[in-house]
């Protein structure tokens, strides 16, 4: 709505013109009476109505001379200025000015009369004592960032109700600040109905939001009723460190008590690393208790179980908030890139648009930290390598802006970030010449894709023909892997000639604790990400069948053909069921492709406490890690994409040596052996 | 159905101009000199808003807004206190007094809509 403010412009002068002889005459009263408090109020009262009215239409002249004048004024009215006939003089000079300033306003010929002077002169009283400077609008904005989750508390005093407030109003404009992941109210303090005063508030709330702009837009809803509740605001997970960090600098000097720092805190990791490892010893040692309790019978059972029942919601609870301290959005390392695409692209003269999606899935601290590193590096090549000159895409067919995608999402238990770009994919024949001539492959070697991919990870291997000071130079793609590696990690390429090129990494979304699905073969217990499960099924007669001349089988579910896994032979486990149908198989996901997996049985479903087998032994293939189960044995947490790769490997060279009759086997790849 | 209101000062121009604001905005506001003359035109009936100045001649706004407060029928109004930039102690004085709000001087009718509707409810 907007109000033409025109309409009140008649009013405004005709009421100044009447405060304006109120002022003059109180002025001249003053000095036959001295300094009346009533007689200096009402002077006061008359400047700072004409000083309101003219802020409010824009009458900045008005308002300039009206402002200072009220602050001579107010001193007055505070006994901070005596009343001396240099200074009534001074007051009636300004008023007779300020007249002439009101009558030209009105004739719309404001800048016709000169202020500044009696500006001036008028400071110069004020000068004995210096005016305070507002330090109200210089209250520095607390950076919250649009992926961070904002927690409000809002816990009203029980009288919050007597000074006209209004719950509901606040909440909602709480729910309207940005995307609403829980909001919790809290009636703990809600008396019996004969206790009870219903004018007093005895409900709080909790809020969680994501997207919120900044604290200050929090506060800002709550700003009239500050006196009246306690209020809480954390901001977890900053999306950029360096806000965090740059604020405290900025705004030291000032605000000595600014709630927005005292609300949220920073701890170093540590601290946060040995809680998050004490509750994982926690989630031992309730499984453990839970274990035990599950072989009781007798009294009081019902009972253990339901208190038990609380202690694990607790402690997934407790678990997901610990967690979820160290997690920080993908964003964070994200938003850097679009620039880097951009001065890129200007420097090569192309076009190129960087597509960002998923910015929110949220990733360990750590994870996010060394990421930046190597997706720096595949977005570039993307950039330099992958896109074509725009002539050279328009003679392809294709629009003259090349699109790079950067997307982030969940898949299977872990993260996935994607780049892929709609370039002119790898070229198979100039690699594989590379690497012919740098003596890497053999000059009549057949090379699947895989290994052709495989080749660009090989340290001081590049394919440009010009080294450019973007890339090209043979260092990255080897560091790309090896940082990746490093986060217990995969990279994946796939390219089509013409269409363009993906890499997709593969992380970890925590490196701590997993949901699993603990199963049994033989005496072994392994564990599944639960994430990665797509059903277990005990296989209906006939499901499995024998290809390629028995070397190879395959479940058959609901008309779906998936390859079938026996982890027995596959990690030579003895005593193991062999009749498949005797057994269960579980159909695990893994980059899009499922296959399945033969196991004697499914113990059940678990939150494991991932221990890491590479600083406890070492690095195992299929291997992400081990467990300790609630009966204190050792259980290793397969990771399932890498099993996949590994089963395919093997039958390949079970193939392979079929074929050629060759005696070596190869691969000594997945150790059973339980964990020291 | 309009919403009823009540704005109070001394200036003929706020007067007007809160008023017009108020009008636009489905309210039907009545009006008042003082904080006297303000009291007076509380006559029990439900009123959705007061707006008031502070300094104002025979009442000011702080008495106003405690004589309001100590009235049953306006118990929970919302009361919203026009202050100015060198009066901030006064938004504590106002709050203690049993203020809901404050609008600091000078305003456009846009903020003064904006903190409305941050004291009463949309119908």
């Amino acid at each position: 709505m907007k109000v033409d403010l025109k309409r009140f412009h008649e009013t405004f002068f005709e009421e100044a013109f009447e405060h304006l002889a109120t002022m003059e005459a109180g002025l001249l009263e003053l000095e036959t009476r001295g300094d009346d408090a009533e007689l200096l109020n009402t002077i006061f009262r008359a400047a700072h109505s004409i000083k309101g009215g003219s802020g409010s239409f824009g009458f900045t002249e008005i308002a300039r001379l009206t402002h200072v004048l009220e602050n001579v004024l107010d001193r007055l009215r505070g006994g901070r200025l005596a009343t001396e006939p240099a200074l009534t003089a001074l007051l009636l000079k300004a008023t007779d000015l300020l007249r002439d300033l009101v009558e030209a306003t009105r004739s719309e010929q404001a800048g016709t009369v000169p202020i500044d002077e009696t500006v001036a002169a008028l400071e110069a009283t004020l000068s004995v004592e210096p005016a305070a400077a507002g330090p109200a609008s210089a209250r520095a904005p607390a950076g919250a960032g649009p992926g961070a989750v904002c927690e409000i508390s809002f816990r009203p005093h029980a009288g919050f109700f007597r000074q006209g407030q209004d719950v509901f109003l606040l909440l909602q404009e709480v729910a309207e600040l940005g995307e609403v992941l829980e909001a919790k109210c809290d009636r703990s303090r809600l008396p019996a109905l004969e206790a009870l005063d219903p004018e007093a508030c005895y409900l709080s709330w909790t809020y969680r939001l994501r997207g919120v702009t900044s604290e200050a837009a929090v506060r800002d809803i709550f700003m009239f009723v500050e006196d009246a509740c306690d209020l809480m605001i954390t901001t977890v997970a900053e999306t950029t460190a360096s806000s965090s960090a740059a604020a405290p600098a900025s705004a030291g000097a000032l605000a000595p008590k600014r709630q927005a720092d005292a609300s949220s805190i920073r701890v170093p990791t540590e601290k946060v690393d040995a809680l998050i490892n004490l509750v994982g010893e926690l989630v031992i040692a309730q499984a453990m208790v839970s274990q035990v309790a599950s072989g009781m019978t007798g009294e009081g059972l019902i009972q253990i179980q339901e208190a038990l029942g609380m202690v694990v919601r607790s402690t997934r609870d407790l678990q997901e908030r610990v967690m979820s301290i160290r997690m920080l959005p993908v964003g964070s390392v994200f938003n850097r890139f679009p620039r880097t695409v951009h001065d890129l692209a200007l420097s090569l003269g192309k076009h190129v648009r960087l597509e960002i999606s998923g910015a929110d899935t949220e990733l360990d601290k750590s994870v996010i930290e060394r990421l930046g590193d190597p997706l720096t590096h595949l977005i570039r090549n993307s950039v330099d390598h992958g896109i074509e000159s725009p002539e050279e895409r328009v003679r392809c067919g294709k629009p003259e802006e090349g699109v790079v995608h950067l997307r982030a999402f969940h898949e299977g238990g872990s993260v996935v970030i994607e780049i892929a770009d709609d370039g002119k994919g790898l070229d198979r024949e100039r690699i594989r010449q590379k690497a012919v001539a740098q003596g890497l492959v053999r000059a009549d070697a057949v090379l699947a894709d895989e290994d052709i991919h495989a080749l660009l990870f090989r340290p001081g291997f590049s394919t440009a023909t010009v080294v450019t000071d973007v890339s090209g130079r043979g260092v990255g793609m080897d560091v790309v892997k090896r940082n990746v590696d490093a986060l217990n990690g995969a990279i994946i390429v796939s390219s089509v000639a013409g269409q363009g090129s993906r890499f997709r990494i593969r992380l970890p979304l925590t490196l701590a604790i997993l949901d699993g699905l603990s199963i049994q073969v033989g005496r072994e217990i392994f564990i599944f990400p639960l994430l990665a499960i797509a059903q277990s099924v005990r296989p209906a007669p006939g499901a499995i069948k024998t290809v390629l001349g028995g070397r190879g089988e395959i479940f058959v579910l609901r008309g779906e053909q998936v390859p079938l896994l026996r982890l027995d032979r596959l990690l030579g486990i003895a005593g193991a069921v062999t009749d498949p149908y005797q057994g269960i198989v579980v159909v695990l996901e893994s980059d899009s492709c499922r296959f399945g997996v033969l196991v004697d049985d499914v113990l059940g479903q678990s939150q494991v406490v991932i221990k890491s087998l590479e600083q406890n032994y070492r690095k195992v293939d299929a291997v992400m890690g081990a467990t300790i189960m609630g009966d204190g044995r050792v259980a290793l947490i397969m990771d399932v994409v890498e099993l996949h790769r590994i089963a395919v490997r093997r039958q390949d060279e079970t193939e392979a040596a079929a074929a050629e009759a060759d005696a070596e086997t190869g691969a000594e790849a997945v150790v059973t052996a339980s964990v020291p | 159905m309009s919403k009823s209101a009540l704005v109070v000062d001394d200036s003929a121009t706020m007067r007007e101009m809160v008023s017009y604001t108020l009008k636009q905005a489905g309210f039907e506001p009545l009006v008042g000199k003082n904080g006297q003359d303000g009291l007076e035109q509380l006559s029990g009936a439900p009123m959705d808003l007061i707006i008031t100045d502070l300094n104002m001649p025979v009442m000011d706004g702080l008495a106003f807004i405690k004589a309001v407060r100590a009235r049953d029928e306006y118990k929970f109004t919302p009361i919203l206190m026009l202050t100015t930039e060198s009066q901030a102690d006064m938004k504590a004085q106002g709050k203690a007094a049993g203020a809901t709000g404050w609008l600091v001087k000078p305003f456009n009718p846009e903020m003064l809509l904006q903190v409305i509707a941050k004291v009463v409810p949309k119908t």
